[in-house]
């Protein structure tokens, strides 16, 4: 049902527009003195808030170890196909035999990134993370598809609050107590 | 309506639902559409019942001990006297009036519950579990599990890399003891060689001593496991199983033609996979039927046409190849191979320039389970087609005889090698052979004239199995850049030999063909030749005589058929 | 005419057009910088010339303030690649451009911009061409403006600049009217004592010493910068280019130093028109309503005087600037209705009154 709105009829000087053209000036000549808001970018960088969704990176635990194992989700939920893994065997000699998979190669394609951060939702070992990188560019279409090694640089070492692998490890070394 | 005819109506949730009798619960509910969870349960093998995921609750009417009249309650229906206790779906054959609950609360704790107790002591490492998307655990852990975990003590740890076989490889932990693999080891491999050995959580599936799971259907196992326990190593950790694309597909191992699902994505095959076909394979493959998807990345596949072994233009080596023909004094080696279509195009073309025409034996050992002794998968569509008329030999001697006499001179040969059927390199020197095929060999080498076609998981066609069964398979992944099919080769070359468009151009068109040329073809259209399930069942009784030198398989006998 | 006189007329002539092309040119960068502003933005501010901004303070800053943007951008419309499209009239779309600049140039001619003082203590205006038709001669040249529209629009031979400029000539004939309806009481006001004095500006301003027409006769003042804003085109009357929905209007054809053109004649056109509302209504340069000029009546004084009617244009051209990022653009018919059924009425009711008026004050 339409809502009809009372409108206060106008008075004559209204009429005129003059008082709203006046009220108009003043806005706009209060607004000339008012503080500027531009960010002069590349000499003044924005403040990063923490769960900013920029570049999407590989990351490292602070035992060095890789963190994908190469489940693939990530390249199955990603919107534009941008994600593609090539998944890969550890050898059962390595110290991480034990976690069996990690990529053998990874790589996103920069530019059919949206910066969605579905991989990074959707990771079950916390490995693929959007950090605070948001101003990459390059001269081919080749230079933007990050590969693994390149993911790995941007991604570095983020803390663990699980070290699930490591506690699995553990429990194979030591066993069951309940045992 | 005789005895053994008689149905048994049952009740599942209030629905009624007539069934053989015999059928258990399982089978029952899932005539009504209806989902019984179950992990042990598997159709074609023995019921075990140890996985208790299937509890339902079950009901009978009651009858007067007296009188074995039936007691009605006031409404006059019949009053139903329901178990104590729930019992499980998968084996509890229907009987007469029985009523069962598949979603009552009680079915729900006792699933919930079932579902707690399975995953104790789950390693939870679906990222890195190769059954991940096609996983009982996973799926019924959504469905019918309580979402949440209670557990808090420290799990069980079990070995994760044992090696069962050349093909198999075990992760314990994730084992639920279903002993699927071990039923199937015994009851359809009769190759008994897993076992558990120790006692509560301790359990484990491992071999016989001395003994490893390396029979012909060890994958199979792999296949059966409801979990992520058994992985192929070969499948291992190659791909995810959501992003493989299935493709029913026939085997073209033996005349047995296993129905097979081909698991591709982007154009590159990952596995194959048994389709169930009662008739046919139940639900199982070999594992050497399993491998031949290797054939289609090979380093000696042909890719491009060739002029006396020099790269060529399609156009120009199709040209030259039907200057050949025309030349007169030709014979045909076609294959056991090709599908139904090929070979009646290449019977087109011995009908345009006459020659002998032959087909070339395969034979080894069967096993009397899927493999046949009869290794070309579609001898019998040569013979309905008329390409050949009589059963093929391993060794072409007529053949060799006529080129050493001279009176061969022009050979087209169809994807086989005839090195290895009694033909010399010397006889090959002497032929205009040209060479319509997947990969090098020998004759290739010696042809005049080579033209690439595509493997049976890229393009799409029919045989005809050891029954007279037409199956059809459809195409997984695309050919090599430029290779064009088999049928369009042929028809194309059909088109030059015979100076005048072909009408044969597409499988329409052939099938229509063939429609009206054979008997045996008879009202069977193109589409009844790509049916994925089941197969068509032609009439051969005019090959009755003949000796197919075939063996036993799992659902043909050469002595009855 | 002795040789001197003449190249001192060609030298002046340069100069005033050096001065007015020069302001033409930093109201854009002042519609930019204001714009800026209004918006909380702070405009452009990278241009930069390598020695100068290397000076301390004062270099970076002019930079912030954008100064080197002015040049940049005309060397940018003068490099430019120059395309012609195939489909225009190439006489009359060359044509246009140069008919925009020439009259909002040659208005200057009339426009008295200061006063100096000879040995006798007289005062006369700082002029180019001191002649007693002043007025209607400013009226008539910078009416000749349409005509770059009208052509601009016609040779383009395609529908948002034809659309434009037929817009554009409607506009400004309608508003023709009421500017001269608003100019007349001025004149009478300026020339109610003996009528001496004609049409010169300088005489408007000369009886604008005690008070400012603009408090005499306000109706007049608003009416006729109504009229200037329609005549030049600015928001909220740019129906010749209305952006939003004639893409660029007459000169949506244009590009390069040919679009330049029209960009700066629009611009000389508002420093003339603000001249002109300066001269007419805000007292010339004359210091403040009922206050003597503070300076002496010597060459210092002509020049602050020149200077105080500088001050007072470049505030109206801010004014310029300032409503057209408050004000958006009227619709076409808004404009036609306001113009014929407001504004006229409202002149010849002005015109009327002040007639009586005037008439009653000199009787009296």
């Amino acid at each position: 049902m339409a809502k009809i709105v009372d409108r206060k009829p106008l008075s004559l000087l209204e009429k005129t527009n003059i008082p709203q053209i006046l009220k108009g000036l003043y806005i706009t000549l209060v607004n000339f003195f008012r503080p500027k808001v531009t960010l002069q970018y590349p000499d003044q960088r924005p403040v990063i808030p923490n769960n900013y969704r920029g570049v999407p990176t590989l990351v490292k635990d602070p035992n060095e170890r890789e963190k994908c194992v190469s489940c693939q989700l990530c390249e199955f939920v990603c919107p534009p196909k941008a994600i593609r893994i090539t998944p890969g065997t550890i050898s059962e000699e390595a110290d991480t035999a034990h976690v069996e998979k990690a990529p053998q190669e990874f790589e996103i394609n920069m530019l059919r990134c949206i910066y969605c951060g579905l991989c990074q939702e959707v990771c079950p070992e916390e490995a693929i993370f959007l950090q605070d990188i948001y101003s990459i560019n390059g001269l081919s279409r080749e230079e933007l598809v990050f590969n693994k090694s390149k993911l790995y640089e941007l991604g570095g070492v983020l803390p663990d609050k699980h070290y699930k692998w490591d506690k699995k490890r553990d429990d194979a070394l030591h066993g069951n107590e309940n045992h | 309506m005789t005895e053994e005819n008689k149905t048994v109506t049952v009740t599942i949730d209030g629905l009624d639902v007539e069934v053989p009798p015999g059928t258990n619960m399982i089978e029952a509910a899932a005539l009504l559409g209806k989902e019984v969870p179950h992990y042990c349960y598997h159709p074609k093998l023995s019921v075990a019942g140890n996985c208790r995921m299937c509890l339902v609750e079950m009901g009978m009417p009651m009858r007067d001990r007296a009188t074995g009249e039936a007691i009605l309650d006031e409404e006059g229906n019949p009053k139903i006297g329901w178990m104590p206790k729930p019992a499980i779906a998968c084996a509890t054959e229907a009987a007469p009036g029985m009523r069962i609950k598949t979603d009552s609360e009680l079915v729900k704790n006792c699933q919930e519950g079932v579902m707690e107790f399975l995953l104790v002591n789950h390693p939870l490492d679906c990222p890195i579990c190769d059954q991940a998307g096609e996983c009982s655990l996973q799926e019924f852990a959504t469905d019918y599990g309580r979402g949440a975990s209670r557990y808090i003590e420290k799990k069980n740890v079990k070995p994760k890399r044992t090696r069962l076989g050349p093909r198999v490889t075990l992760d314990d932990e994730r084992c639920i003891l279903c002993s699927r693999c071990v039923r199937f080891s015994k009851e359809i491999a009769k190759d008994d060689v897993l076992g558990f050995i120790d006692r509560g959580s301790y359990s484990t599936l491992t071999c016989y001593p001395g003994e490893s799971l390396d029979n012909n259907y060890s994958l199979n196992t792999v296949d059966i496991c409801p979990v992520g326990a058994l992985t192929s190593t070969d499948f291992r950790f190659k791909m995810r199983t959501w992003f493989l694309k299935r493709t029913p597909s026939i085997c073209t191992e033996s005349s047995t033609g296993t129905n097979t699902e081909v698991w591709s994505r982007e154009g590159v095959i990952y596995r194959i996979t048994p389709r169930r076909n009662d008739a046919v394979n139940d639900t199982w493959m070999t594992d050497s039927g399993r491998e031949l998807y290797k054939l289609v990345d090979s380093e000696k596949r042909l890719k491009a046409p060739a002029i006396n072994g020099g790269p060529a233009v399609l156009k120009e080596a199709l040209e030259r190849a039907a200057e050949f023909i025309q030349g007169g004094s030709i014979a045909y080696v076609g294959s056991g191979r090709a599908s139904v279509e090929e070979q009646y195009l290449l019977k087109a073309m011995v009908k345009q320039a006459p020659g002998d025409a032959h087909l070339i034996g395969r034979f080894g050992p069967g096993d009397g389970l899927l493999l046949a002794a009869d290794r070309n998968p579609n001898v019998r569509g040569a013979l309905l087609t008329g390409l050949i008329d009589k059963v093929p030999e391993a060794h072409l001697k007529a053949l060799s005889k006529k080129i050493d006499s001279g009176a061969v001179k022009t050979l087209l040969v169809h994807n086989e090698d005839l090195l290895a059927v009694g033909i010399t390199t010397a006889q090959l020197k002497k032929l205009n052979i040209v060479y319509l095929g997947t990969h090098e060999n020998a004759t290739s080498a010696a042809a005049k004239v080579t033209i690439p076609t595509l493997t049976v998981f890229e393009k799409s066609g029919s045989f005809v199995n050891q029954q007279f069964r037409l199956q059809g398979f459809a195409q997984a992944v695309p050919g090599p850049a430029g290779v064009m099919p088999d049928m369009l080769v042929l028809s194309r070359l059909l088109a030059l030999v015979s100076k005048q468009e072909c009408a044969l151009d597409n499988a329409e068109a052939i099938w229509a063909s063939m429609n009206k040329e054979l008997p045996a073809f008879k009202g069977v259209t193109f589409k009844d030749s790509n049916i994925s399930d089941g197969g068509l069942l032609l009439d051969g009784s005019t090959f009755k005589s003949f000796n197919f030198f075939d063996s036993q398989t799992l659902h043909y006998d050469p002595q009855t058929s | 005419m002795d040789p001197i006189t003449l190249i001192l007329k060609v030298v002046y002539a340069l100069v005033m057009i050096s001065v007015v092309m020069t302001c033409a040119g930093y109201c854009v960068l002042a519609e930019r910088k204001v714009a800026a502003w209004i918006q909380g933005r702070v405009g452009p501010n990278r241009a930069s010339l390598p020695f100068i901004t290397a000076i301390p303070i004062i270099g970076p800053f002019l930079q912030k303030l954008g100064i080197w943007q002015l040049p940049a951008d005309g060397l940018k419309f003068l490099f430019k690649e120059d395309p012609v499209p195939g489909h225009v009239n190439k006489v009359y779309y060359f044509l246009a451009p140069v008919l925009a600049l020439v009259p909002a140039l040659m208005t200057m001619v009339a426009v008295p911009f200061g006063q100096y003082w000879d040995e006798a203590g007289v005062g006369h205006p700082l002029i180019l061409a001191n002649i007693d038709i002043g007025i209607l001669f400013i009226l008539a040249v910078s009416s000749l403006g349409v005509y770059s529209i009208v052509l601009a629009g016609w040779a383009a031979n395609s529908k948002y600049p034809f659309f434009g400029s037929i817009r554009a000539s409607a506009q400004m004939v309608s508003y023709e009217l009421t500017m001269g309806l608003a100019l007349l009481p001025v004149l009478m006001w300026a020339n109610t004592a003996d009528g001496i004095g004609g049409l010169t500006l300088s005489n408007v301003v000369a009886s604008q010493d005690g008070l400012w027409l603009a408090f005499i006769q306000p109706l007049s003042a608003f009416l006729f910068l109504i009229a200037l804003f329609a005549e030049t085109n600015r928001l909220p009357f740019d129906m010749a280019e209305s952006e939003t929905d004639l893409v660029g209007g007459f000169h949506t054809e244009y590009g390069s130093f040919k679009f330049g053109l029209f960009f700066t004649a629009e611009y000389a056109h508002i420093v003339m028109g603000s001249a002109l509302f300066v001269l007419l209504f805000l007292g010339g340069w004359n210091f403040l309503p009922f206050l003597a000029a503070p300076w002496p009546h010597t060459l210092v004084g002509s020049v602050l005087s020149v200077l105080w009617f500088f001050f007072k244009v470049c505030f109206m051209i801010f004014f310029f600037i300032w409503v057209r990022w408050t004000l958006p653009r009227f619709r076409y018919d808004q404009v036609m209705h306001m113009g014929w059924n407001t504004l006229l009425p409202w002149a010849l009711v002005n015109l009327v009154f002040n007639t009586f008026l005037i008439g009653f004050l000199d009787k009296a």
